[in-house]
């Protein structure tokens, strides 16, 4: 009687251990990392493909030139700015006890062309403009305007997806050259001015030190930067799903994963590069 | 392989679907689903909430791929065709979402316009401006091109929708629940708009809804799907008369159990 009883109520399945729970988590997470990998490597491979194909959408190339460029000029001069000043008053300090000031210059001058302007404007962009165009593409998917496009033989991704993309690309680089600009502007303030060496010695040196292949790195990293933030955004936004909360979700991921991604590539790209 | 048009012929369907199957994961939304729609005519397919009537409106415009099973829309099978394919025959079509899904960015003028300018690159402002006033004046709107979709009422919206949706005279609009979330006046309304559309373009509708009273009004047919199956279909007066347990219990909360 009792094991008839057993076998129509069978016992509750045991709780997970918390070694399984933590390889479970680690397998999702990784199954989410290479689902991701390959949604970014298609869609990169649309966009390429739709790029070269008319019509091409000129005005709204132009809008997110707009948009992702010239809208982001001051807050990457002054965070520009303020990189190079803090910057050189650390060196400075450093420098200082080895006599050797006449180094902040140089020094200055490489960190921000190689590395900081384009991580740091990468980032700039990702949180003002990538953040922007997931949330409106978000809200575009989930109101079905993207639907509606589609419905009206328009393709979606050619609409809306290759200026956004083209954009990152073409600004990011560019905004990374006003980054070097008012970044030396700031370290040179800060060394000359504040701290009162010499400004002779500090561009004398900068231009011993500073090659134009110096430059061409950090606009590299730049042009990667771009078009890597702009098809995260685009892809999270042209995919979520779940209402307002799926498309806070999907900007939350997009700046997650545009951040990390940034200082991942920044290795890679730097490493390939020498 | 795609199939290439057939001669156009009046007593074949404009759409046709037959065997359609569709699974999300291992949730089978569309079980077999087999329906014709002779052009001209105006279909209302009828369920409830969940029942797949999305779904199937999303496979008749190829927005959805089928697991298995034909659509053939105007003599094409569009099931096979890929992005460019579909493209061309989506021309055919203008859709009605359930909550309009007009451009947010744009004005009600470049709304309607927009699908005018993707397709007619040599239509003059002029000529455009002239099309969208008498799409407009079809729907019953005057004097709202300058507005923005937030600045219009729901019914208002659907009528812009429906006006972006006939704009380059299409052969077939979809409506999605065009009456869901509106009070009775104004469904009264987007009713005659259905029936003055179809009256005045000639256009073949196909109208997804669970409002019974609508259905009843516009349906030269109608078509009852339940649980991934249409179970019964046939002019309103006969289904009216079905005794499919399904229909007769979903009817029963209109017209009552007598």
């Amino acid at each position: 009687m009792s094991s008839e009883i057993t076998k129509l109520n069978p016992p509750p399945p045991k709780p997970p251990g918390p070694l399984y729970s933590a390889v479970e988590s680690l397998g999702s997470i990784l199954v989410n990392v290479i689902e991701d990998i390959g949604g970014l490597s298609q869609l990169f491979v649309q966009v390429a493909k739709l790029t070269v194909r008319p019509p091409y959408r000129i005005m709204n190339l132009f809008l997110q030139l707009d948009f992702v460029g010239v809208g982001s000029i001051f807050i990457v001069a002054l965070n520009g700015v303020f990189s190079g000043m803090v910057f050189a008053q650390q060196s400075a300090r450093a420098f200082e006890m080895f006599n050797a000031e006449s180094l902040v210059g140089p020094t200055v001058a490489l960190t921000i062309t190689r590395e900081l302007a384009p991580v740091f404007t990468a980032l700039m962009v990702t949180m003002r403009a990538g953040s922007a165009m997931c949330t409106e593409l978000g809200t575009m998917r989930v109101t079905e305007q993207i639907d509606a496009l589609e419905t009206m033989a328009v393709n979606p991704i050619q609409y809306l997806l290759v200026p956004r993309v083209l954009a990152g690309l073409i600004m990011v680089p560019l905004l990374t050259l006003v980054f070097d600009l008012t970044g030396l502007l700031g370290g040179y303030f800060v060394s000359v001015v504040v701290k009162g060496l010499s400004a002779g010695s500090f561009i004398t040196r900068t231009q011993q030190w500073l090659d134009p292949e110096d430059i061409a790195e950090g606009l590299i990293k730049g042009a990667v930067f771009g078009l890597f933030v702009a098809l995260v955004a685009c892809f999270k936004g042209y995919y979520a799903h779940g209402g307002a909360k799926g498309v806070g979700q999907a900007t939350t991921q997009a700046m997650v994963l545009s951040a990390l991604g940034i200082f991942m590539l920044d290795y890679f790209v730097g490493v390939i590069l020498h | 392989m795609a199939t290439t048009p057939e001669p156009a012929s009046d007593d074949r369907p404009i759409i046709e679907i037959i065997d359609l199957h569709k699974s999300f994961g291992s949730a089978e939304v569309l079980s077999g689903i087999n329906l014709t729609v002779p052009p001209g005519s105006t279909l209302v397919i009828l369920g409830g909430s969940g029942s797949g009537k999305t779904v199937l409106m999303k496979h008749m415009i190829g927005l959805l791929k089928p697991n298995s099973g034909q659509v053939i829309v105007d003599g094409e099978d569009i099931v096979p065709f890929g992005a460019d394919e579909l493209e061309r025959v989506r021309q055919k079509f203008g859709m009605v979402f359930q909550a309009a899904a007009l451009f947010d960015s744009m004005t009600v003028y470049e709304n309607v316009s927009f699908p005018l300018r993707e397709h007619s690159k040599h239509v003059k402002e002029d000529q455009i401006r002239e099309i969208v006033r008498q799409k407009l004046g079809i729907v019953g709107l005057k004097n709202v091109e300058e507005k923005y979709p937030s600045d219009l009422s729901g019914g208002m919206r659907k009528r812009v929708g429906l006006a972006r949706a006939i704009i380059l005279d299409p052969k077939i609009v979809l409506y999605d629940e065009p009456t869901t979330g509106l009070d009775p006046i104004t469904t009264d309304y987007v009713d005659e708009m259905i029936l003055d559309a179809k009256k005045q373009l000639g256009v073949t509708s196909v109208v997804i809804s669970h409002d019974i009273a609508s259905a009843f009004k516009v349906a030269d047919n109608i078509a009852f799907l339940y649980q991934g199956l249409i179970v019964d279909q046939g002019a309103p007066e006969k289904l009216r008369h079905s005794q499919h347990p399904q229909v007769k219990v979903f009817l029963q909360t209109w017209f009552g159990k007598n």
